[in-house]
């Protein structure tokens, strides 16, 4: 009778397979967790079912033809990759650009960044449980998106930069939404703070919640607000200026432990700043021509290969281009920052709790087609 | 229950029909209230096509739900899995029994209705660790283990809060209870162990901050996963037919019953003045619900043992000694 209670449990720890269809994991992502109670003792992301073959499309097309390609791999900031795909090819075929064009991307691009980060925050704070913020947040959203649907004519995935400019030039009543909108957002922020940020239950579920180390950062290849919440100023916008970027006055937001809390507050005076560049952008956007569209009928870039580096919403993006001299790229690679973002779970998830799994995996913001591509 | 003549017998078969027209009307107008009440606090309308303000959208979706097919899962416990959810409604339509909706409104005005309330209110959780277990799914087991951890955690405070009223009153019965407060209701008295008590009625309810069970973003659906058609629509009744329960009692023990306050009656009948308080308070439920994140699951506990407990404890102890010696 003793030796029945001497006998090891065999089974103590057990496996959760959390998606790919699970309300949280924003997309198709599918983690493989260990778990030992509700802690988890390994967790195992798997990634690949979004794969549509970006990359190996872009062998196949030309140039210009990859235009809406591009914006289909992070859906949420989808102006940021179109446009930084644009800069890519016109820095490689050496395409000139009018300065009213490079005023409007910006524009539009740091816009974007703020619908995509206010999507983040909805959902981050779904994902914790509090339903209501989602709806704010996407009410603020669906301004931004009007003003872009207005200009570009798409809502979500948009190929308004076009090789020299824009497609279609912007109007006064352009300016005049987006400066409402910017009062009007601005004034959502002291809502934000109350209901959310000075929330105690939020903070109890944030601070000191999946702490991502320098080293982790560094070794997982994080970048973004993730990383710049382990308090290292990176940002492509300031490193390695493209565009226009050397010309406005804005701060890189940073955190100090690198936890949930600070990767929150990153993104959120991050927005800020976004904002301080697109009112910076519309007092001194100058007029003439807004397309070069010359420049786009016959764009063929010389032999040779190109790594173009950009700051999307998530992180450090690029595009790796490889041309022959023939219309269509031999290699068209993209560096994604989700993957690296992504990856650094499998070392923050050990040993924390099943629900902080949701908190983490949400304030890491990835997305996953992007990942797939 | 004593010398039961005939009319008894006839009071109680009409008041279990009462309750179950109640019950479930009661249910559907909260679902709708919840939805719209949500609506508006997130800049939405709420349900508004079917019916005059959508009042008849739960209906709609009642009818879908009893239309719906039963889904078992294969690996499910044959018998334990359709008992859950009836295990789960059970229990709640007992609390009616001794509600005191006005003096004259009570089906059953036991001396021990305090203790048959909450003795019948911890009946639920067995049905949804039922339910959790019987459905063989992981994510079932992980709401019905929290639900349970959750459920022991909070009852103890609760009723330690119910006790210092219950001390104050000497009795059990909610009759005496409700009229010991025609003048001051207890809230006044007692405010910690009123406080005490709804927050953990919101916990016994599974409700938002406190609906670790069911969370929906990590657990999907928690202890009801596997639930489909009515079976889930009995679970979904239950938590509102609960919540109502949880609200009356809190109206009998710290806000009056069927009292005005101060005295006041304002020629307003009791049972009027009984639901309109017991609906503010699951207003204020929802409103909660609606604005908070969830709390993790090792925080809740924390905040029960070490919060609310010694809390509710140094209260009791102090009712205890104003009674004795004042």
């Amino acid at each position: 009778m003793a030796d029945q209670f001497r006998e090891p449990i065999v089974e103590r720890v057990y496996t959760l397979n959390l998606g790919p269809q699970h309300p949280s994991t924003h997309g198709v992502l599918r983690v493989l967790l260990d778990l030992d109670g509700e802690f988890i003792v390994k967790a195992d992301p798997v990634i690949g079912y979004g794969h549509r073959g970006h990359e190996k499309m872009g062998e196949n097309r030309t140039y210009k033809q990859f235009l809406p390609n591009a914006s289909r791999m992070d859906y949420l900031s989808g102006l940021l990759y179109n446009h930084g795909f644009v800069l890519a090819v016109e820095k490689f075929a050496g395409i000139e650009v009018p300065e009213r064009a490079k005023y409007i991307r910006t524009v539009c691009a740091e816009l974007n960044r703020i619908s995509s980060h206010l999507l983040w925050f909805g959902t981050y704070v779904m994902d914790l449980g509090g339903f209501t913020p989602f709806l704010y947040a996407f009410d603020d959203r669906e301004h931004i998106l009007d003003i872009l649907d207005r200009v570009s004519g798409s809502r979500l995935t948009y190929s308004y930069c076009r090789f020299g400019g824009v497609c279609q030039d912007v109007d006064a009543q352009f300016v005049d939404t987006t400066r409402s909108f910017l009062k009007r957002f601005r004034s959502r922020y002291h809502d934000y703070d109350n209901l959310v940020t000075k929330n105690v239950i939020f903070i109890h579920r944030t601070r000191g919640v999946g702490v991502i180390t320098v080293d982790q950062a560094r070794q997982f290849g994080v970048t973004g607000p993730n990383l710049r919440a382990c308090g290292i100023p990176y940002d492509m916008r300031k490193i390695e200026p493209y565009e226009i970027y050397d010309r406005f006055d804005f701060e890189i937001p940073i955190g100090t432990k690198g936890d949930a809390l600070d990767r929150y507050r990153v993104r959120l005076e991050e927005m800020e700043q976004s904002c301080r560049i697109i009112e910076q952008a519309l007092d001194r956007m100058p007029g003439g021509p807004f397309w070069n569209e010359a420049a786009t009928f016959k764009v063929r870039p010389p032999k040779g290969e190109i790594y173009f580096g950009f700051e999307s919403a998530r992180g450090q993006t690029g595009y790796y281009l490889v041309s022959d001299g023939t219309p269509y790229p031999y290699r068209c690679h993209i560096r994604v920052p989700s993957y690296g973002n992504l990856h650094v779970l499998t070392e923050v998830l050990r040993g924390t709790m099943m629900a902080d799994a949701i908190s983490i995996l949400g304030s890491i913001d990835v997305v996953i087609p992007e990942i797939d591509r | 229950m004593g010398n039961t003549d005939g009319s008894d017998w006839v009071r109680l078969i009409v008041g279990l029909v009462i309750v179950l027209a109640f019950s479930q009307l009661n249910a559907l107008f909260l679902v709708w209230l919840e939805r719209k009440v949500a609506g508006h606090i997130q800049l939405r309308p709420g349900p508004k096509e079917v019916g005059p303000f959508g009042i008849l959208q739960t209906i709609a979706d009642g009818i879908k739900l009893v239309g719906k097919e039963l889904i078992s899962p294969a690996a499910a416990d044959r018998k334990l899995f359709p008992i859950a959810p009836i295990l789960v409604f059970m229990p709640v339509l007992v609390g009616f029994l001794v509600l005191p909706f006005s003096p004259d409104l009570i089906i059953r005005d036991m001396n021990v209705g305090v203790l048959l309330i909450f003795a019948f209110s911890t009946f639920s959780v067995l049905a949804i660790l039922a339910g959790g277990w019987a459905s063989n799914n992981k994510y079932a087991l992980l709401g019905a283990v929290r639900s349970v951890a959750q459920n022991v955690a909070y009852e103890i405070p609760l009723l330690l809060a119910v006790l210092s009223v219950v001390l104050m009153v000497n009795s059990l019965q909610f009759s005496h209870i409700v009229e010991a407060q025609n003048r001051f209701w207890f809230i006044f008295v007692q405010p910690v162990a009123g406080i005490i008590y709804l927050i953990c009625a919101t916990a016994e309810t599974n409700r938002a901050p406190f609906d670790i069970p069911e969370a929906e973003s990590e657990l999907v659906a928690g202890f009801h996963t596997e639930y489909s058609g009515m079976r889930f629509g009995l679970f979904f009744l239950a938590e509102y037919t609960n919540m109502f329960i949880v609200c009356a009692v809190a109206t009998s023990l710290f806000f009056g019953g069927w009292n005005g306050p101060f005295g006041f009656d304002l020629n307003i009948p009791g049972v009027v003045w009984f639901l309109v308080k017991t609906y503010i308070l699951i207003f204020i439920i929802m409103w909660v619900r609606w604005t908070f994140p969830r709390l993790r699951f090792d925080q809740l506990m924390n905040f029960s043992w070490k919060v609310m407990i010694p809390l509710s404890l140094a209260n009791l102890m102090l009712t205890a000694l104003v009674v004795k010696f004042v």
